[in-house]
């Protein structure tokens, strides 16, 4: 019997369990990917935004403001890179009075260091910005992280205080027996528990079904990136948006923690709950309207494209409410990231009121090394290592100069990678200029000699997403 | 017939014209060496190709091997059979023989370097 | 540490031009390969066609490099395998890493690039649909076939005609998989001809020139691909659109020369080539840095590799023992047609070989070489094409007697 089952394991269920993690709480997190961070977290625009957007008095303005405030540290104590570049909401000469209300508003929501900027002051900050742009908003404490990278370390840090973590769970039922819950697999699994926390993402209105719960509907909102080489990592230094419209904050030029500049995201609605598609229409888009802001971006620089899905609720704001033992968090869009870890001390709180969380551990240990603290060592402090691992003087990735002993660490440390794309994620290799042309193959036997596995069963992101389909010839 | 064909003796890849009669060949033109017109020759009689590919060494992994002269043509995939099924001694050097005389065509299957790095 | 010549990297680049600076009398030599032997990218390219013009004989990758390897381990020329370097400042320190040594520099007295190239990777084409296994470019696919004797795919669509691409068509043909085509978005194929004629017409693969893919299927796995024929501008024609049944999409759309470290040396680079601005000697603008093969510009042959690293050994030779001639400056120039020529500028009067390529397909035309109105060089070709490198040789005579300070490299009817 558990005592709490988280149900999604994103960055705002990890910030959870994180939180959680200090309470003497038999703890789990149920997951239907074969990782951590797979949905909206795996691909979003990484802002921790200033909190001016959300309207005054809402949710979401109150977490997003609390959130941005508690990521420094948050970040800080979890070993993840937090890079507060700030951020600047630009607009043409006509959309002059909707940067002064989104000013005004952000006054009225409490974010601190807002400024209104006027044309020269505005180019002599960001000289690659479109010559047309007459006034902007600057909010100084606006910062970017990597929320993968945030999700893992959360998800990481509650595992090493005693968290467990089930992958290729997907909540299938839930069944109420008395004072506690049944949430059945897909697989045929079962989870006892007393307390049930759904942060299931795009997926948080099914199962709130499952509770009882149909109150809500997620819509699938579906966003586009591209993501230039790091060559272009300075073009713009902050993150420059454009005055949002209904369907969201616009397109986006952004540096971000990694070195790169990510453009995006567009902002399409549709049905399908997984559907992260690239398309003509969205890369055309981007095209566009980054163009508006930022002049002459080096599109030919453009690494990757990828596609991730914001949930949007029925109710536009942030739905956190607790019934029966059963604490759902639905329409946790943007900024669900910023805001995340102020959901979860709302949750702590929420939980502490009903009484589920009894006594702080002894025992909890609150920080964590970084993932990438190898790389920020010098060089002395490197020979020290790798006298002692030589795995750790051994390039695998060469574009992003990543070691064996990193991605060993990668496969070995909570929560373990599993596949390629998993790798990547903890260790960037693969994620550089050649987009894993060369060290792919290396990964893969790294994989399945770490885990034991045969070299064909080894995937790209779990399931069915094999990479190769056997030997070429015989064993002999 | 004129027959066209492009050379793969060298990176060239000059385009040859070859005037035939059912088999017999009248004249060829386009070609500028010798090796070229002897391409010609075979290739509307009995084409050949070096065959290269990966046989399986001793204890697992691949090594790759070469025959050591032009196979016909139309045995590519039986000779594939052949070394796919082969098994290559974990000492082997470059040019060790692995297949003898491939399907009574004269070549035969070598590595084409030490399996030992 | 230090050492007088430095050579970052040991595929046929940097083998070659080790033993041409031993050769030219420099002892205190060291070769740094990242790979856990010498000869680089050749290991994996198993296919013959290698060395009719170096040995005058067909070899395969690994034969080829394994000459050059005797060659280097003849002379006890000393190398590092598993090196990776870090860094190359323009004073020549070489920062490097292995398990054995840890993290050390060397200074150098001279440092030769021979890293290579890469291929260029999908993110780079914007293709639409998600990103599901199954999808490689051809490089990684022949290095999962060739060296770990694995099958990253059966049934294949193959984007881009580079040689590699065809390459590796027949590779897979040969090993059980179908490819069921070869799309080129040019009208023209950018490999070798002898390479479509046996690693396609030869199994009947189709060859499809101006047609692209548009789409990606396929969630975990790829399940097949959307292609589309091309107009003239290169964008896909909407109602030339059909879906081809395939779990595996190899990319074969160009390589890139690998000068992320020559960039860290501040060192120019061409923009057309991806590689630095040299001299005939191979010397890039910071005297005693030279570059040679593909980190220099994309060859279609590792004869030429193996010939350009030559001259950028004995080069480096000559500058470590003082003696590097500088007595003309003329700048090469291109119309457009001829897309760039290595070596950019010429330093010397000395007999240069200058290699280019040619910006589309052109048939009976001449290559002309002028000095100011008078021409040099009056070159016949039936036909020229992008994906074949063409030389003109300049003497020392015509050098000497050149009036102006450029020379202009033109295609013309």
């Amino acid at each position: 019997m558990y005592d709490i089952a988280i149900i999604g394991a994103g960055v705002v269920g990890g910030m959870i369990a994180d939180t959680l993690a200090k309470y003497d709480l038999k703890l789990c997190i149920l997951e239907k990917e074969s990782d951590v961070a797979m949905g909206a977290t795996r691909a979003n625009s990484a802002i921790v935004h200033a909190g001016f957007d959300a309207a005054e008095g809402s949710l979401k303005a109150r977490m997003n403001v609390r959130g941005s405030e508690m990521m420094k540290d948050v970040t800080t104590r979890l070993g993840v890179k937090y890079n507060n570049n700030e951020a600047l909401v630009v607009g043409f000469e006509h959309e002059r009075d909707e940067v002064k209300a989104i000013y005004e508003r952000g006054l009225a929501n409490g974010v601190k260091g807002l400024k209104f900027l006027e044309s020269e002051e505005l180019h002599a900050l960001e000289p690659h910005l479109n010559k047309d742009l007459t006034c902007a908003l600057l909010a100084t404490t606006s910062a970017i992280v990597c929320p993968y990278e945030l999700c893992l370390a959360a998800v990481g840090n509650a595992m090493d205080n005693g968290a467990e973590l089930m992958l290729d769970f997907e909540v299938s039922a839930i069944d109420k027996n008395g004072d506690a819950y049944t949430v059945k697999a897909a697989d045929g699994r079962t989870v006892e528990t007393k307390y049930i926390i759904n942060s299931a993402g795009v997926y948080s209105d099914k199962v709130a079904a499952m509770t009882g719960d149909a109150d809500f509907t997620i819509t699938p909102r579906r966003g586009e990136y591209m993501l230039l080489d790091k060559e272009c990592g300075n073009f713009t230094q902050r993150t420059i948006f454009h005055t949002p419209t209904k369907m969201g904050k616009g397109i986006l030029v952004s540096p971000t923690v990694d070195g790169n500049l990510l453009l995006g995201p567009t902002a399409t609605d549709i049905d399908d709950k997984d559907d992260t598609s690239t398309t003509a229409e969205g890369f055309a888009t981007i095209f566009a309207k980054a163009s508006d802001n930022v002049a002459d971006i080096p599109f030919n620089k453009v690494i990757t494209s990828f596609c991730g899905l914001r949930a949007t609720g029925s109710t536009h704001d942030f739905i956190i409410k607790e019934k029966d033992g059963v604490v759902t968090l639905g329409g946790i869009e943007s900024p669900g990231l910023s805001s995340a870890p102020a959901i979860a001390e709302y949750v702590e709180e929420i939980l502490g009121g009903i009484n589920a969380l009894g006594a702080k551990k002894t025992s909890y240990k609150a920080e964590r090394r970084p993932a990438h603290y190898f790389r920020e060592l010098s060089m002395a402090e490197k020979n020290e290592i790798i006298k002692k691992n030589p795995a750790y003087g051994k390039i695998v990735c060469r574009c992003e100069g990543i070691t064996e002993g990193e991605i060993v660490e990668a496969l070995t440390t909570n929560p373990a990678a599993h596949d390629l794309d998993g790798v990547k994620r903890r260790t960037r290799s693969g994620m550089g200029r050649c987009q894993g042309g060369f060290c792919s193959p290396t990964v893969v036997e790294l994989i399945a000699r770490e885990h034991g596995i045969p070299f064909e069963s080894v995937t790209k992101f779990g399931k069915g997403s094999i990479i190769n389909y056997g030997k070429t010839k015989g064993d002999n | 017939m004129i027959r066209e064909l492009t050379c793969i003796v060298c990176p060239k890849g000059c385009q040859l014209k070859v005037e035939l009669e059912g088999k017999n060949i009248l004249s060829v033109s386009g070609y500028t060496c010798k090796r070229g017109l002897a391409y010609a020759e075979t290739e509307c009689t009995a084409p050949m190709r070096t065959l290269t590919t990966t046989a399986p060494v001793e204890g697992g992994g691949v090594v790759p091997v070469k025959t050591d002269k032009p196979v016909p043509k139309e045995l590519l995939f039986k000779c594939m059979e052949v070394v796919n099924s082969a098994c290559v001694a974990k000492d082997a050097k470059l040019g060790d023989v692995v297949v003898e005389n491939i399907l009574d065509t004269g070549a035969n299957i070598v590595t084409t370097r030490n399996v030992q790095l | 540490m230090k050492a007088d010549l430095v050579i970052i990297g040991g595929g046929p680049a940097g083998m070659s031009a080790a033993v041409a600076a031993y050769d030219a009398g420099i002892r205190d030599i060291i070769i740094l390969e990242r790979d856990k032997s010498l000869g680089g990218i050749l290991r994996q390219c198993i296919h013959n066609g290698f060395g009719l013009h170096r040995f005058k004989e067909e070899l395969t990758g690994p034969e080829y490099a394994y000459r050059y390897e005797l060659q280097v381990r003849e002379r006890n020329i000393p190398f590092k395998l598993n090196t990776m370097v870090l860094d190359i400042t323009p004073s020549k320190v070489v920062t490097a890493m292995n398990s054995e040594d840890g993290l050390f520099t060397i200074e150098a007295k001279a440092i030769i690039l021979a890293m290579g190239c890469r291929e260029r990777p999908k993110g780079a084409l914007n293709i639409c649909g998600r990103r599901p296994a199954g999808i490689f470019t051809a490089g990684t696919a022949q290095k999962f076939v060739n060296m770990n004797g694995y099958m990253p795919g059966k049934k294949v669509v193959i984007l881009g005609s580079g040689d590699i691409g065809l390459i590796m068509a027949r590779r897979m043909t040969l090993e059980g998989a179908e490819v069921k085509a070869v799309c080129e978005l040019m009208p023209y194929s950018g490999g070798l001809a002898r390479n479509i004629e046996q690693c396609l017409n030869d199994f009947s693969i189709p060859l499809m020139l101006s047609h692209t893919v548009v789409e990606i299927h396929g969630k975990e796995r790829v399940t097949g691909v959307t292609i589309a024929k091309v107009d003239e501008r290169r964008k896909p024609i909407p109602k030339t659109k059909q879906y081809i049944e395939c779990d595996t999409l190899l990319l074969s759309v160009g390589l890139l020369p690998e000068n992320e470290l020559t960039k860290s040396a501040n060192i120019i680079l061409d923009r057309i080539t991806g590689g630095a601005v040299v001299d005939q000697n191979r010397q890039t603008e910071i005297e005693g840095i030279f570059a040679c093969g593909n980190v220099l510009h994309v060859h279609d042959l590792v004869d030429y590799v193996s010939e350009e690293a030559e001259i950028a050994g004995k080069a480096a030779a000559a500058f470590i023992n003082g003696k590097h001639a500088n007595d003309k400056s003329l700048k090469l120039v291109t119309d457009g047609k001829v897309r760039y020529t290595v070596p950019q500028c010429i330093t010397a009067c000395a007999d240069v070989t200058v290699y280019f390529r040619v910006a589309d397909v052109y048939r009976d035309v001449r290559i002309v070489v002028r000095d100011g109105d008078k021409v040099l060089v009056n070159k016949k070709k039936q036909k020229v094409a992008p994906g074949e490198m063409e030389t003109v040789t300049l003497t020392k005579e015509m050098i000497e007697g050149v009036s102006t300070d450029t020379l202009s490299f033109s295609i013309e009817a």
